[in-house]
C-alpha cells in the first residue's frame, strides 16, 4: 500500500523538474561557539526538499545534521547561505517548520495529553477555537492514544510520549516537519513499531518530512531521499534515492546492497587517501 | 600460563504454556481502612502530632509547675479563654495583615526584578549580586534602621517583612527558570511564542516547582521575621500583634497564654504549609510529576 502511493508520488514529482522545491538549501554554512573553539558544522550543504518527501540527513556523528536542522527550525542562524521554505527566506522559529526533538522532555508536563496537542494550535491562532478539540482527538486517534487523552506525560512510557509529540506537531499541519532522532532514545522494539507507524501516518497524510539519524537502516527504511552527510565539517557525500524499501524489504538483497553502500560512503576514505 | 577453558553444555529449550492463574489470588483488591491511613500522609501526620501532645501533657504533669512549663490541656484552655474572652483573634488579624501586605509587596518585587534578570545580562547581575549581599542579612538586623525611617508603626514591620520575603523568592524563582530544559524553550519558541506570552505560557509553568519552593520559603521567613519584630515592638509601641500578645503575657507570667500565643504562631505556619501550599502542589507539580 505505501509502496503504491510512495511510487505514485515520485512518478508525479520527477519528471517535472521546473516544480519549485518547498525547502530549497543553498550554500549553507554553519557555525556555532564553544567555550574555546569556533567549530564549523557544516560547509556548503545543498539540497532541495520536494512536498511529500520524507528526507532523511544521514551521517556520522559531528557531521552536523542536527545543525541543519536547527537552522531550517530557525534556531540556528546561517553564517552564510540561505534556506528558502515555499521561497521565503527563513529567519526565525515558527509553527510552518515544527519540531519533534529526541528528549521525552519536549511535552509540556503541566497539559494532558490532549491539552498538548492542542497547545500549539491554540497559541499559534491557525484554526478556529471550535475546530481545535476535533482535530486534536483525530489526530491523538490516528497515533493511537485515543484512550490516554487525559493522561499527563509523566505517567506515559517514552514511545507513548513520543507519539503525543508527533501528533502534536502533525495536527498543525506544517509546512515541513523536523524530526531530530526521534527514535533514537526508544528501545529497540518500540523504535520499529514507530519507525512503522511514522510510515502508516505519511501514507494516510503524505506531509512532507525532514529526519536526521545516524542510522543507515532507518534512514532507508524512513527516508524516500537520503542525503548523505561526510563529517567534520558536514558536507554533502551523497544524495540517494529509497523511496522504493519500507519494512517489508528489510531481508531484500536491494536493501542490504544500499545498506552497504551508504556504510561504504560513511566509513571508506576517499580513494586518492587511502 | 594456564589455558582457560571454557566448557559449554549445551542445554535443552523450554517453551511453557503459562500457568492459569489460581482462582484465589488478588490480582487486584481494595485496601483496608488501615492500609488506607498508613497510605495518607495526613493521616500520619496527624497520628504523630497526638502523640507529641500527648507527651507534652505527661512530662508537664511530672514536672508540675504550670508557672514555667504548662499542661497541653491549660494551653488549649488559655488558647480558647484568649480566642473567645480575650484579644487573641485580634492580634492574629492584625499580624496577618501586615504579613500579608509584606509579602504581597516582596513578591511583587521579585518578580519585577526576576522579569529584568530573565530578560537582560545587566538584571541577572544585578539580581545575583542583590541576593547574595542581602539573602544572609537578617531581617531584625534591618529593623533598627527601620524604626529610624519608618517609626515605630506598621510600615517598619512591613519593611523588614519584604526584606526577608524578597531575596528568598526572587533566587528561587531565578534559578527555576535558569533551569527550564531547552527543548522545552525551543518547542515554546518553535510556536512563535515571546516575550510575555512566552514568559506565562511557557517559562513559568515549567519554573513551577522552584517558584513555589520560593513562595513557601518566603512566607516562613516572613512570619518568622513579624513575630520577632512585633518581640522587640512590644516593649515600645502598641502595634497589636501575636508577638506582642505573647510579650504581653509574659509579663503577666500568663504561662500558658504564652503557650497559646506560641501555639497559634506554629498552627497557622502548619496551616499555610500544609494545608495552602500542599493543596497548591498537589493541584500543579505533583499532579504534573514534576514532584514528589
Amino acid at each position: 500500500m505505501l509502496f503504491r502511493v510512495a511510487d505514485e508520488f515520485r512518478i508525479a514529482a520527477e519528471p517535472d523538474m521546473s516544480v519549485q522545491a518547498l525547502l530549497e538549501v543553498r550554500n549553507l554554512v554553519l557555525q556555532y561557539k564553544t567555550w574555546e573553539h569556533l567549530v564549523t558544522a557544516t560547509w556548503n550543504v545543498n539540497f532541495d526538499v520536494q512536498g511529500g518527501d520524507r528526507f532523511v540527513l544521514l551521517g556520522p556523528s559531528g557531521c552536523g545534521k542536527s545543525s541543519i536542522l536547527k537552522a531550517v527550525g530557525g534556531f540556528l542562524p546561517p553564517v552564510s547561505g540561505s534556506m528558502k521554505l515555499d521561497g521565503r527566506l527563513i529567519t526565525g522559529p515558527g509553527p510552518d517548520r515544527l519540531m519533534v526533538f529526541q528528549e521525552f522532555e519536549q511535552l509540556l508536563p503541566w497539559k494532558n495529553v490532549r491539552e498538548n496537542v492542542m497547545f500549539p494550535m491554540r497559541v499559534t491562532r491557525r484554526f478556529p477555537a471550535r475546530e481545535i478539540g476535533p482535530r486534536a482527538d483525530e489526530v491523538i486517534e490516528k497515533v493511537g492514544l485515543g484512550r490516554f487523552v487525559d493522561a499527563f506525560p509523566h505517567t506515559l512510557s517514552g514511545g507513548m510520549k513520543m507519539r503525543v509529540a508527533i501528533a502534536r506537531a502533525l495536527a498543525m499541519e506544517p509546512a515541513i516537519l523536523l524530526m531530530d532522532e526521534p527514535f533514537a532514545a526508544l528501545d529497540a522494539l518500540t523504535r520499529r513499531k514507530m519507525q512503522e507507524e511514522l510510515l502508516s501516518l505519511w501514507e494516510q497524510t503524505a506531509f512532507t518530512m525532514l529526519f536526521v539519524t545516524h542510522s543507515i537502516e532507518e534512514a532507508i527504511l524512513v527516508g524516500s531521499r537520503i542525503l548523505v552527510l561526510s563529517p567534520h565539517p558536514g558536507r554533502v557525500r551523497a544524495e540517494l534515492d529509497a523511496h522504493q524499501f519500507t519494512l517489508a524489504d528489510i531481508e531484500a538483497p536491494g536493501f542490504s546492497a544500499l545498506q552497504r553502500r551508504i556504510h561504504d560512503m560513511l566509513f571508506q576514505k576517499p580513494a586518492q587517501e587511502r | 600460563m594456564a589455558r582457560i577453558v571454557t566448557v559449554f553444555t549445551v542445554r535443552p529449550e523450554i517453551d511453557n504454556v503459562v500457568d492459569e492463574v489460581p482462582a484465589n489470588l488478588d490480582v487486584q483488591r481494595k485496601l483496608s481502612l488501615f492500609e488506607k491511613l498508613v497510605a495518607n500522609a495526613a493521616a500520619r501526620r496527624i497520628m504523630l502530632l497526638v502523640c507529641l501532645a500527648v507527651i507534652w501533657e505527661l512530662y508537664a504533669l511530672h514536672v508540675d509547675n504550670p508557672l514555667l512549663f504548662p499542661r497541653f490541656s491549660e494551653t488549649l484552655v488559655a488558647l480558647w479563654e484568649a480566642l473567645v474572652h480575650g484579644p487573641l483573634l485580634e492580634r492574629m488579624a492584625s499580624s496577618l495583615r501586615i504579613l500579608l501586605v509584606g509579602y504581597a509587596i516582596g513578591i511583587t518585587l521579585a518578580g519585577v526584578l526576576v522579569t529584568l534578570a530573565v530578560s537582560t545580562a545587566i538584571g541577572q547581575d544585578l539580581l545575583t549580586s542583590l541576593t547574595a549581599m542581602f539573602n544572609p542579612l537578617p531581617a531584625i538586623a534591618l529593623l533598627p534602621l527601620a524604626m529610624l525611617w519608618f517609626g515605630l508603626g506598621q510600615g517598619s514591620l512591613v519593611f523588614v517583612i519584604v526584606h526577608s520575603v524578597l531575596w528568598a523568592v526572587a533566587l528561587n524563582a531565578l534559578t527555576g527558570f535558569t533551569s527550564v530544559n531547552e527543548t522545552l524553550r525551543m518547542s515554546g519558541q518553535n510556536y512563535g511564542l515571546r516575550g510575555a506570552r512566552y514568559v506565562m505560557l511557557i517559562l513559568i509553568p515549567a519554573a513551577l516547582p522552584s517558584i513555589i519552593s520560593g513562595l513557601k520559603i518566603g512566607w516562613a521567613f516572613a512570619w518568622r521575621t513579624l513575630i520577632a519584630a512585633e518581640l522587640v515592638f512590644g516593649a515600645t509601641s502598641r502595634s497589636g500583634g501575636l508577638g506582642w500578645f505573647i510579650y504581653e503575657n509574659r509579663n503577666q507570667l500568663e504561662t500558658p497564654s504564652v503557650f497559646a500565643g506560641l501555639f497559634v504562631v506554629i498552627i497557622i505556619g502548619l496551616l499555610v504549609e500544609s494545608v495552602i501550599f500542599r493543596f497548591i502542589e498537589s493541584r500543579t507539580v505533583r499532579r504534573w510529576g514534576m514532584q514528589r
